[in-house]
């Protein structure tokens, strides 16, 4: 494909993606958010972010591995700004559409509000022209900036990085420093860094990035290699632990609440990685266990509980919660031990929305409450006092405990015989029993050790919100911590905890905000597209186990391997001719 | 009494018979090898034996036990462990992982040893690989050192096939089931892997079973020939005998051009 067909599909691809925020109202809700004070709205960003996106990706052409890649400043920005140009066009049409016709029936986001903002607020026409030459500003920046050497380029990826994420985490940041003089210093007093901050906050993520790129990966490589690495290990450990003691007191309660989300999920995530990521068990209705953890909790410790209500402590409760919940994952295992893939998910999913429908039905309300769900769960006593989700400085300690127990458990479990019983099993079932694995065995051993972690989760749930409805539970649910697991790193204990933070803490989980209340809307569209966009460019996560990264670029390492072979056969002369 | 005593198996796919009655014994310290033309019911033979398949009808006695029916993984515990003909391997589990995975049936412990890290979950995860590494090490300097810390995929294909042999080795069988273990393999390796066989039964005190398409290592291995063809027990004999047998020659290994020329 010619290079000059990039620069028009690109193109085209842009504008229909400017098009389609605007189209859903996406740009307006998020305008309402200032990033740089008072130039830089995330509805702007978004708005011509996209054409440097496209810039940069027509900028850069066919991707030929034969080929050193060309970098070339001016080629690189007219491309860009030629992609933008077109995107530019498309959308100013779809605006100009959108000014003539009412289509608001339809699409109820395309009004004249929708215009206003896109148009900047300016007069139509100028503000069209205003439009088509920003979008080909953002082009040519794209296109431009993929003209640079590697070494600018690196550079500017971290300083838009960074100011981005300062920008973005204002409400953390803040409750970090806590002193008004610096915050004031960094924000504008509306929200959104001070435009002077901004720079600042780039130019030292490039000159400290450029200062010490080499050294971090340098330690990290030692880390992982080296004997003295263990030791090192060790403290990065240390430093880790007593980042998430500290963090939690310099935060402040909202953010500390989202924190106890993000590490529920997490807990969860580590509990599905077990029976998907370990054992190759593709299990769909993993919440209906997270709901046997919470309901379980909820009869044994409430004082309203319909028909038995024993109101155990809650440390008494959990080894019962844990009993319970490893006999729901015998009884979900058990009829699906001779299935395997789809059918396997199939059932599963079954299987998760049974236990919701059971909970809701006129045969079991009188047990567990039914749509009035279960009040008055009281939280965790330690000695005097009471955790609940009143003190959430205090519970997230909690659940970091049970993430640190989780964690633990499995990473004992990846190199052990258990785990290694595992791994054969999801590499080729046949083959594992016929060298005298049990399938059965481990089949029930990871969905019932999954299953109890999945319970703590449900324990912590209910105790720190106090209640328990059934619409906690509900199908996508699963699919969310399915999608953390898959985003962060199938098999990675490390990968699980950067998916719930970067899915649940800044997006917000199903049911809860994140970071970023103005993605509460498109949540579950940004979870997709992230979704489309790892399966197709990353399929084993952000941070892989090294297994899985093995398995998804299987072809790539046999081509190695084929590379290799003619050095491997030298090498056998040389055997036989040493022996 | 014979190590493994097989009367009468049959088993039967769709409208094909793929065993039909076959009889088969084989002792303690022997090497015998199955052979017999494509689709002859050799693999399918092994697939019986190894519990892949429950047979139709016919008992397969192992050492004194009924084993016919059971579940792969208890036969593989009895003590009989099987290679296959299209090679299958765990491929991206490490060469070392893949042998210490077969030590599974001979231990013992559980996940709670491993979160406990007890003493003797400690003291068998050692043992389990100072096994793995001396199975590995007796195939020379071909899967050792830092082969062990490769993955299996970037394994040459002779080195595979020693690898799944090695793999087999680490359940700690007393009858081996070798599917083609010379298939694809050059000359040389032919011979070598031919003297690893004979090296199995020295050294490691193993009985074998082979199906092979190479007459020269049925030649230098057998004790005894089995001849299949059609689920049927052809005949069976030493070498001399079953390849001047009209019946093998007809079915299976031909005439000399020459002769079937003219």
């Amino acid at each position: 494909m010619s290079r000059d067909s990039y620069v028009t599909r690109w193109g085209l691809i842009g504008g229909l993606g400017m098009s389609f925020t605007g189209a859903i109202g996406m740009i307006n809700s998020f305008d309402e958010r200032i990033l740089i004070n008072p130039i830089l709205s995330m509805g702007y960003l978004t708005l011509f972010g996209l054409p440097a996106v496209v810039g940069y990706v027509a900028a850069k052409g066919e991707v030929n591995i034969l080929e050193e890649p060309v970098h070339d400043i001016a080629d690189g920005a007219l491309k860009g700004a030629g992609t933008g140009l077109i995107a530019g066009v498309a959308v100013a049409l779809f605006v100009l559409f959108t000014n003539t016709f009412d289509v608001t029936d339809f699409f109820p986001n395309m009004r004249q509000t929708m215009v206003d903002v896109m148009t900047l607020h300016l007069d139509l026409v100028i503000g069209l022209i205003t439009l088509i030459v920003l979008s080909a500003a953002g082009g040519a920046v794209g296109g431009l900036i993929y003209g640079l050497d590697d070494k600018a380029r690196g550079g500017v990826r971290r300083a838009t990085l960074w100011v981005i994420v300062f920008a973005l985490f204002e409400l953390v940041v803040t409750d970090i420093i806590d002193i008004e003089v610096i915050t004031d210093l960094i924000y504008a007093r509306g929200g959104g860094l001070q435009t002077w901050s901004a720079l600042i906050i780039g130019g030292l993520a490039w000159w400290l990035g450029e200062r010490y790129q080499g050294k971090v990966s340098e330690f990290t490589a030692m880390a992982r290699e080296s004997e003295q690495g263990s030791r090192l290990r060790w403290s990065l450990i240390g430093v880790a632990a007593l980042g998430i003691v500290v963090l939690p007191m310099l935060v402040g309660g909202i953010v500390n609440e989202l924190l106890i989300n993000v590490a529920l999920f997490v807990l969860m995530g580590l509990g599905l990685n077990i029976v998907i990521g370990l054992a190759g068990l593709l299990d769909l209705g993993y919440v209906a266990f997270f709901a046997v953890g919470a309901y379980g909790m909820a009869v044994l410790t409430s004082p309203l509980s319909p028909a038995f209500s024993p109101e155990l402590n809650w440390w008494v409760a959990l080894p019962v919660v844990m009993v319970l919940a490893a006999i729901a994952g015998l009884l979900v295992g058990t009829p699906v031990i001779g299935m395997r893939g789809d059918y396997l998910a199939i059932v599963t999913l079954g299987f998760g929305e049974i236990v919701r429908l059971l909970l809701l039905s006129d045969w079991l309300t009188p047990f567990f409450g039914g749509a009035q769900g279960m009040t008055r769960i009281p939280g965790i006593a330690i000695g005097p006092w009471t955790i609940s989700g009143t003190s959430p400085e205090l519970f997230i300690y909690m659940t970091a405990l049970f993430v640190g127990i989780a964690a633990y458990i499995s990473h004992r479990a990846q190199d052990s015989r258990v785990g290694r019983a595992w791994a054969a099993m999801r590499e080729d079932e046949d083959v594992a029993e016929a060298i005298g694995i049990s399938t059965v065995q481990a089949k029930l051993l990871a969905f019932v050790s999954g299953a109890v972690i999945a319970s703590f989760a449900g324990a912590l749930f209910s105790a720190k919100v106090g209640t328990v409805f059934t619409n906690s539970f509900d199908v996508v649910v699963s699919l969310i911590i399915l999608v953390v697991v898959i985003v962060g790193g199938m098999g990675s204990i490390r990968g699980v905890a950067i998916g719930a933070l970067v899915l649940i803490g800044v997006l917000g989980g199903p049911k809860s905000q994140g970071l970023l209340t103005e993605f509460a809307e498109f949540k579950l569209l940004i979870y997709g597209a992230i979704l489309v966009y790892m399966m197709l460019k990353r399929p084993e996560g952000l941070l892989p186990s090294v297994r899985r990264s093995r398995e998804l670029h299987l072809e790539e390492a046999e081509q190695d391997a084929w590379l290799q072979k003619k050095g491997d056969s030298s090498e056998d002369e040389e055997v036989e001719a040493t022996t | 009494m014979p190590l493994l005593q097989i009367d009468k198996l049959a088993k039967q796919f769709g409208g094909v018979k793929a065993l039909d009655g076959v009889d088969f014994h084989i002792d303690e310290g022997e090497i015998v090898s199955v052979i017999g033309p494509n689709g002859a019911g050799k693999t399918s033979f092994f697939n019986v034996i190894s519990g892949m398949f429950a047979p139709d009808s016919g008992s397969i006695v192992f050492d004194g036990d009924h084993v016919a029916g059971h579940l792969p993984n208890e036969i593989t515990k009895r003590g009989i462990a099987r290679t296959f003909q299209n090679v299958r391997l765990f491929p991206n589990l490490t060469v070392l992982e893949n042998v210490m995975v077969g030590q599974h049936c001979r231990t013992s412990q559980g996940l709670f040893g491993t979160i406990f890290q007890t003493k003797a979950q400690k003291a068998e995860e050692q043992l389990i690989e100072d096994n793995a590494k001396e199975i590995l090490s007796f195939f020379g300097t071909r899967l050792t050192g830092y082969r062990h810390d490769q993955p299996a995929f970037a394994l040459s294909y002779a080195n595979r096939r020693r690898l799944e042999i090695a793999r087999a080795m680490a359940t700690e069988p007393r009858l081996l089931l070798l599917d083609e273990p010379t298939a694809g393999m050059n000359p040389k390796e032919t011979i070598e892997l031919t003297q690893l066989i004979e090296k199995l039964r020295s050294e490691r005190g193993l009985t074998v079973v082979l199906i092979e398409h190479d007459m020269k290592v049925v030649r230098d291995v057998s004790d005894r020939v089995v001849v299949l063809d059609h689920g049927v027990k052809l005949t069976e004999g030493d070498y001399d005998s079953v390849s001047t047998n009209e019946a093998v020659i007809e079915a299976y290994l031909g005439r000399p051009t020459t002769e079937a020329s003219s």
